[in-house]
């Protein structure tokens, strides 16, 4: 066998691509994340708001953009695609081609003096061609890497960039393409989707009338930093538009452009958008026109009805529009139905919520890596391990198995991280090395002596800030020993430069006076570590982006204000002090909680990773709600994945079983868990992983447990797998006890189990008839395919409304059902000799108490609450705890999987560290002020303070160092002032305030 | 007075959203007065009542914290925290006789650079509008 190699390609670099790096690049693998574009980011990028938190999209995804950028194991490789692929799993050969960007990404410093003096104007796609970019351009303004590129097929080869650029990173003759070779061990697929192109559907006239609009395109011109700057216009005559209408399901569960599947986030990021539009013009009407509402996901459909009922959006229901009419205005007139009248009206805006399909380079991709594709041209993946590829050893996750949303991909990218690792685990650090720093000097004790070295930035400082006036200012301050001024001072030699002066002038604070810290901090600190220097010993002057670049008319102004905050820094430098990081160790081993199939996969996961785990499941046996479940809509047997699941866990060494048995009690942190068991153990652990399950909901309507022949859906499914079923007249009816007042959400399996029995009953018995009465079939992605099977096997769907739901009783020994079919507007009279009640999913009530014990949130139903609901879906706000499977909220079998995976490489990246650092800029109690009073506990979000009986009847409060953050908002809470936050000290920013007000300069 | 007021305005950024927002008004060349100093902190939930009177009382003429907006902290409820302090200060103010308008929260995201400059514009109108914090000052 060929010896593995400690490296993964990933391949495409939006939200999953991002995670999935980070998590690789965070267990000791190198990491080279290519992407087809200039920067990562993906269609996320794009996006102005988020569901169903409407959640700023830059504002969450920026950090991460940053944090990839930045990791020393991630290398970007962009403006390249992959050419082919040789060797085996644990030991490829990937060829590559690279497109020359025609800028030196070494040399180029993002300041965009370039892109200011190009006179080439074309088109920028990343704004969906709303907007100009010049032929030199970065597409956003959070550009990650922040390196400009020419656009060839725009550029004209005129000079002018070359010539403007101080940094001389412009090279004209650079190769138009390279190919290389890279060496990996695993490939990771997330090229993420592309938008069906709503030209295909010619009827609602995209690019011919110009207020018909996409989805994306709506995005781009809700956001803030779009081609309107956020102000709502229509485009052809800039007018605020006061009616707008949501167009669903362009190009997806649609038979005319080949795309029957359903595309999953279309409909709650249609209704986002109508809330958001709302926000920007408060008279807006906004309408939605939909087959069936899509609103499967954790919280959903809460945001549904506040969509409704809060901000009035209109729902129009079963509704596929035919086409749009524009009238002489550039007013659209849309025709539509409502139950069985047509109606016509006429609109301002129409946006087009077209659906995803397969990346662009998704053949391409196939043919160079050898994987299957399926029909639509998604990545094919098998039912139940839905992150490998039908190559070995190239793993998928995000859209491109098939269109979903941002937390389900991220979820899928963690999970294809944690299989990597089961994979690559020995081989781990292999080809990372953690960065030797020289020893720290000790300054303390030292008056301060203070560098201040400030950055003309090209002339992007320095054409407005009188620069050199700025550094003599400077030399003026009290502790300042040195200060110089640089064209670049992020370029390499400046870099160099601040290290020798640092030694010979020992100097003991470094002070930036650049750009913004949010990019440019972590550079600097990392050269003053090179220098010997603690890394909480240097400090920023942000006079580019919040002074120079803002008064650009005032330079008089301009150069005063950069004084002051050079002023402000050094006011603050004078007080830094270094900041040690703790470090603890991590006890490699892990404890999960719950033995169904997501406690299973996490646990087995983990062990392949190569770590201990104790697995706790409360009743005798392996499999927990799967132990119930016969077949699945794909065919698949779940007991026979259940039966070789529990035996892999029974026959791994790895893992210690403790059936019949609960978490009784909890103690430590991070890394440091200890936990006391009911079968009489103790266990010491690192992390936790929390996969307690859900529960079918018992139904109390419908006249259950009245009658024999009124059975939950998992009983029908038992007897079609036993072959106890003889039913001729069955009525399924869904959404019960789920989407009502008790429980808000929708249970998102039902829907799949409905199709799934009902095709099985057709099949064995084609002669007995299925209703599924139901409000809104979610089959969303490639299940839409089984409910059209369905419907053409003959199942009769009926419609029934919240308002009228069916009526069951007993007459004359027979059941009858009356139901409303809402789209006739008509009663229909069902008389079964069977009814199956899809009872939805509700939370494990034992998730009360377990939270108490892990001091973890939980959703108003009872689920657990995750970090976040976007980015972080299987992380707890507390360190070291994770989450996967139905204790996060109803999932499919193969999505419990998924998440078990993501949970066990979220874990991974904690365990394969040996030990885990604190942040420096952390909070630390005064134990003589603090009176125990638990306001900080409360404050912290993430566990880290807490009260502690330090003698009997004393109280006092503790901050883990390793848990904390460095937020602060304990400080601010402490009514007696007893708690300091590192690095931003009360006494630092009163420090900064006086000299920012200290007119003469003094301080 | 001969010259026009310039009000001396302190505002408090968290890192994550609202001094993103700042860079952003940068970056897109949004110009604004100068009047402003801006002091970073990594969360709104950070600032403390104190940090406002010591700035009023070294003669700034307004203070601003701006935050993420709701659901949006980075450390989760931090901004929330920041909400239930900026009601009290306010009341605060208006205790110790000075104009609650010279204290200010807003939540500014990293993508609402434009809503930057036009908070720290309307802030800067608002303040000269109410004069020098101090008669005596100069």
């Amino acid at each position: 066998m060929t010896e593995k190699v400690g490296a993964v390609l990933v391949i495409g670099g939006g939200p999953a691509g991002i995670q999935a790096s980070l998590d690789l690049a965070e267990m000791g693998l190198k990491v080279y994340l290519l992407d087809e574009r200039t920067t990562i980011g993906g269609n996320m990028a794009r996006l102005d708001k988020t569901f169903p938190t409407n959640d700023c999209s830059m504002c969450i995804l920026s950090p991460k953009l940053v944090a990839a950028g930045r990791h020393p194991n991630i290398q970007l490789i962009m403006n390249a695609e992959v050419k082919g692929i040789t060797g085996e799993p644990g030991n490829f050969k990937v060829r590559m081609k690279r497109y020359a960007t025609y800028v030196d990404e070494t040399k180029c410093t993002g300041c965009g003096v370039c892109a200011e003096h190009c006179p080439i104007e074309g088109v920028n796609e990343f704004d969906m061609d709303l907007a100009p970019k010049r032929a030199i351009y970065i597409p956003f303004p959070q550009a990650v890497p922040l390196v400009f590129a020419i656009d060839p097929g725009l550029c004209i080869g005129c000079g002018e960039c070359k010539q403007f650029c101080k940094a001389d990173a412009i090279v004209y003759d650079y190769e138009s393409e390279v190919e290389s070779d890279l060496s990996v061990g695993a490939v990771l697929l997330a090229p993420g989707y592309d938008l069906v192109d709503p030209k295909v559907k010619t009827e609602y006239g995209y690019g011919k009338f110009p207020n018909v609009v996409s989805n994306l395109d709506f995005e781009r011109i809700l956001s803030a930093s779009g081609p309107t700057a956020g102000h709502v216009i229509r485009p052809s005559d800039g007018d605020v538009p006061k009616r707008i209408a949501f167009i669903q399901c362009v190009g997806s569960r649609d038979a005319q452009t080949g795309n029957t599947y359903c595309s999953s986030y279309c409909c709650m990021a249609a209704l986002k958008q109508a809330v958001i539009a709302k926000e920007h013009t408060e008279d807006l009407e906004a309408h939605i026109y939909f087959m069936d509402i899509r609103a499967f996901g954790k919280q959903f459909e809460e945001y549904v009805t506040r969509a409704e009922e809060e901000y009035g959006v209109h729902l129009h229901r079963n509704n596929r529009i035919a086409n749009l009419v524009e009238d002489s205005n550039g007013d659209l007139i849309l025709r539509y139905h409502e139950e069985a009248e047509i109606f016509e009206e006429k609109f301002d805006l129409v946006i087009l919520s077209a659906g995803a399909r397969p990346p662009r380079e998704a053949k391409s991709l196939a043919k160079a890596l050898g994987i299957k594709l399926n029909k639509f041209g998604f990545c094919e993946t098998d039912g139940f391990t839905p992150l490998d590829s039908s190559a070995p050893g190239i793993f998928v996750c995000g859209a491109f198995s098939a269109p979903k949303d941002i937390p389900d991909s991220v979820a899928q990218a963690s999970g294809a991280a944690g299989k990597i690792a089961g994979l690559l685990g020995e081989v781990k650090n292999t080809l990372v090395q953690p960065k030797e720093y020289p020893a720290e000097i000790d300054v303390s004790g030292q008056e301060p002596r203070i560098g201040v070295f400030v950055c003309h930035c090209g002339i992007n400082i320095g054409g407005v800030v009188d620069v050199p006036a700025v550094m003599e200012y400077a030399k003026t301050l009290p502790g300042v020993a040195y200060a110089e001024q640089n064209l670049y001072t992020c370029s390499q030699d400046t870099q160099e430069k601040i290290k020798e002066v640092i030694e010979e002038l020992k100097l003991n604070r470094v002070i930036v006076a650049s750009c913004t810290p949010r990019t440019h901090e972590p550079l600097f600190r990392n050269t003053v570590r090179e220098a010997g220097l603690n890394q909480y010993l240097f400090e920023m002057a942000n006079i580019r982006d919040q002074c120079s670049w803002v008064h650009m008319k005032e330079p008089v102004k301009a150069t005063e204000k950069a004084k002051t905050l050079v002023r402000m820094a050094v006011a603050k430098a004078r007080l830094l002090e270094p900041l040690p990081v703790s470090k603890v160790q991590v006890e490699p081993s892990a404890l999960v909680l719950g033995g169904g199939i997501a406690g299973m996969s996490a646990a087995i996961a983990i062990a392949n990773g190569g770590y201990n785990v104790h697995i706790v499941e409360k009743s005798d046996r392996f499999g927990g709600h799967l132990n119930t479940i016969y077949h699945t809509l794909t065919g698949l047997d779940p007991q026979e994945v259940l039966e070789e699941t529990r035996k892999e866990i029974e026959e791994d060494e790895k893992i210690t079983v403790h059936l019949n048995s609960t978490l009784e009690q909890l103690s430590g942190y991070l890394g440091n868990f200890e936990s006391k068991l009911s079968d009489g153990s103790t266990v010491k652990h690192g992390i936790i992983v929390v996969a307690t399950g859900g529960l079918e909901y018992e139904p109390k309507e419908y006249m259950y447990g009245e009658d024999e022949m009124i059975i939950p859906q998992t009983e029908l499914g038992r007897r079609l797998a036993k072959g106890e079923f003889d039913a001729k007249n069955v009525a399924v009816i869904q959404c019960v006890g789920s989407r009502n007042e008790e429980y808000p959400n929708c249970s998102r399996i039902c829907c799949f189990t409905a199709m799934a029995n009902a095709l099985r009953i057709k099949k064995e018995h084609p002669e007995t008839s299925v209703y599924v009465l139901y409000r809104d079939i979610r089959t969303f992605g490639f299940a839409e395919e089984y409910y059209n099977e369905a419907a053409r096997a003959g199942v009769l769907f009926v419609r029934w409304d919240p308002e009228s739901p069916p009526v069951v009783t007993k007459e004359n020994g027979q059941i009858v059902i009356r139901v409303t079919e809402q789209f006739i507007e008509d009663e229909i009279v069902i008389k079964p000799d069977l009814v199956v009640l899809n009872a939805g999913v509700r939370a494990n009530p034992d998730n009360e108490e377990l939270a108490k014990m892990l001091k973890v949130p939980r959703t108003e139903e009872g689920y657990f609450l995750e970090a976040h609901m976007k980015l972080r879906p299987v992380d707890f706000a507390t360190d070291g705890i994770f989450l996967c499977g139905l204790a996060h909220s109803p999932r499919l079998i193969w999505e419990s999987i998924a998440m078990a995976n993501a949970a066990a490489a979220r874990a991974m990246t904690v365990l394969s560290k040996g030990e885990v650092e604190s942040e420096g800029a952390t909070s630390v109690v005064d134990a003589d002020k603090c009176r125990g009073c638990g306001d900080c506990e409360e404050a912290c979000e993430f566990g880290a303070a807490r009260l502690v009986e330090v003698e009997p009847g004393v109280m006092k409060s503790q901050i883990n160092e390793i848990l904390c953050k460095g937020c602060g908002t304990c400080v601010a809470t402490c009514c007696n002032r007893a708690i300091t936050l590192r690095h931003f000290r009360s006494e630092q920013i009163m420090q900064m305030i006086q000299a920012a007000l200290d007119l003469e300069g003094k301080t | 007075m001969d010259e026009e007021f310039n009000p001396k305005i302190i505002a408090f950024c968290c890192n994550w959203c609202s001094y993103a927002g700042a860079d952003l008004a940068g970056v897109s060349r949004f110009q604004y007065p100068p009047n402003i100093r801006i002091i970073r902190v990594m969360c709104s939930g950070r600032v403390d009542l104190s940090f406002v009177i010591e700035a009023l009382r070294q003669g700034a003429d307004g203070v601003l914290v701006t935050g993420c907006h709701p659901n949006d902290c980075h450390y989760i409820d931090g901004n929330k925290s920041a909400a239930l302090r900026a009601e009290f200060f306010t009341e605060f103010l208006e205790e110790i006789g000075i104009e609650p308008e010279r204290f200010r929260l807003e939540w500014i995201a990293g993508s609402e650079g434009e809503k930057f400059a036009r908070v720290i514009n309307k802030m800067v109108e608002d303040v000269r509008a109410l004069g020098p914090i101090r008669s005596d000052d100069k």
